[in-house]
């Protein structure tokens, strides 16, 4: 679904990404970890061509990402996207948020994307909070509504960068909650994410980075059982501890 | 001070034509500039946020060019050396043909002079939100032009609207410099008044009363419009 080949990427002199590979199928879940600043949240945002690179490639569903013909608005319309911060719409209501790209981007109608929107806002188990906007909800409410945003589209795939980082605590698992069962649904998922609970349950794969290299792809098994590499294992060790 | 008040003289013909007329001039010249000064300034703007470095430089020069030079300076340029440079048809036209050049010559250069202050509000709304908005809407599948439309620009407006009224604001006042060129316009006529009757203070006070009625009106009105479209649960918005 997405295959990364030999990527890399720089900022002027300084290198994000160092010959990357990693490869995706269909309705697997992958988690990338990784101590920050190690380019997880560049290689995610390569994916669906938020950021150039210079060499390598990225074919998503058989999509060329960085060739100069390939039409980015509709390829990104295809896979969704979470954000650490939300990023809902703040002059929209929540469901006006969920509706908008599918009335503006696919061209559905107003009523079928509102139909739409009420019912994801019910898988998320928010079916009273359509018509609030999103300041007025809760970190973990308005990650939700973000996750149904993206779901609204009917991506081929889903990208997740930190999305219970900038939450509470008590938050943290309404959220995950929610991508555990999208992961059960058979959704294809790279997921940026320290919850390592969230990885063991449902990850097939781990991936983790260091200086803009993947050091270790393996599955969750070996991950967990005896990671390869020092760093990896020192890494897991801190993050385990809380 | 030996000054014989005749507050009536303002409602006597042909004063009151005059006043009338030159109010008239003023609000239709600053509405005409403001529609000139909203959507350049909104696309100059836009201009200065885009990644293309060559939109970018444009906006930047026209900003600097009409922001720097000084109004008057700018309408006689309009109206005195513009016109030589055109080619010889269109020099016709503005010289000869059409109808009361020194009124449109007044509007484009308040609109073009404005469009360079609202750019820069316009710029500074759009730099304000955070770059995650813009992330966000583009990987919804957003094209450029879908994300100011339905992202960029309604929040950045939001946040522009008091500086935005002081803009309006501005190119009413400053219509007043079209009499320099000879437009009958609120000012020029309470001067005129003046210069019929040697009575100066009734005049003036006329169109200071009017100037003033106006600026509360409109102040009064965006403030209606501010908190009409004030985002629930924003810092604020009193929820
Ligand atoms: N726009 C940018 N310009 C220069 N350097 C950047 C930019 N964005 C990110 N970086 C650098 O690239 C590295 C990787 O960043 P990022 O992908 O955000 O890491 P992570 O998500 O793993 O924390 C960091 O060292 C960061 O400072
Ligand atoms: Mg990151």
């Amino acid at each position: 679904m997405i295959e990364v080949t030999n990527v890399s990427k720089w900022y002027q002199q300084f290198q994000v990404l160092d010959d990357c590979s990693l490869t995706i199928r269909k309705g697997e879940v992958i988690v990338i970890c990784g101590p920050s600043g190690s380019g997880k949240s560049t290689l995610i945002k390569c994916m669906n061509g938020l950021e150039p690179f210079q060499k390598g490639e990225i074919k998503v569903d058989g999509v060329s990402v960085g060739a100069k013909g390939t039409n980015l608005p509709r390829l990104r319309s295809r896979i969704g996207m979470v954000f650490q911060n939300f990023e809902l719409f703040p002059h929209m209501t929540v469901r006006r948020n969920i509706a908008l790209p599918q009335v503006k981007i696919l061209g559905r109608t107003r009523d079928e994307a509102d139909a739409r929107a009420v019912k994801l806002l019910e898988r998320m188990g928010l079916p009273a909070q359509a018509d609030k906007f999103p300041a007025q909800l809760s970190g973990g409410q308005q990650q939700r509504v973000a996750i149904a945003r993206a779901l609204a589209m009917d991506p081929v795939a889903m990208l997740f960068d930190e999305p219970t980082s900038a939450l509470d605590p008590e938050m943290i698992n309404e959220v995950l909650d929610v991508m555990v069962a999208l992961a059960q649904d058979g959704m294809t998922m790279a997921v940026v994410t320290h919850e390592m609970g969230f990885a063991r349950r449902v990850a097939d794969r781990v991936v983790f980075m260091d200086q803009g290299m993947i050091v270790e792809d393996a599955t969750k098994e070996a991950f967990f059982g005896t990671p390869r590499s020092e760093r990896a294992q020192l890494f897991l060790s801190k993050i385990l501890q809380h | 001070m030996n000054y014989s008040w005749d507050w009536g003289l303002l409602f006597r013909s042909p004063h009151i034509d005059w006043l009338i007329e030159g109010f008239r001039n003023t609000v239709v010249m600053a509405v005409l500039a403001w529609f000139i000064a909203m959507s350049l300034g909104s696309l100059i703007g836009v201009m200065r946020t885009l990644d293309n470095p060559v939109a970018k430089r444009v906006g930047t020069i026209y900003v600097e060019i009409f922001r720097n030079i000084p109004l008057l300076a700018q309408l006689f340029l309009w109206y005195y050396v513009i016109p030589e440079l055109l080619p010889a048809a269109a020099q016709k036209f503005v010289k000869r043909d059409m109808a009361d050049p020194q009124f449109w010559t007044s509007v484009v250069g308040l609109g073009c002079y404005t469009a360079a202050r609202v750019a820069e509000q316009v710029r500074s709304g759009i730099q304000s939100i955070p770059r995650g908005q813009r992330a966000a809407a583009l990987a919804m599948g957003f094209s450029t032009a879908q994300v100011y439309r339905y992202v960029l620009l309604p929040i950045g407006f939001r946040t522009v609207i008091p500086s935005l009224t002081n803009d309006f604001l501005g190119v009413f006042k400053n219509s007043s410099l079209a009499l320099t060129l000879g437009v009958m316009e609120l000012t020029a006529a309470a001067r005129q008044i003046e210069e019929y009757t040697f009575h100066s203070f009734e005049p003036f006070a006329a169109a200071t009363v009017l100037y003033s009625c106006v600026t509360l009106l409109v102040i009064t009105l965006m403030r209606v419009i501010e908190r009409r479209t004030r985002i629930a649960g924003s810092v604020g918005s009193g929820r």
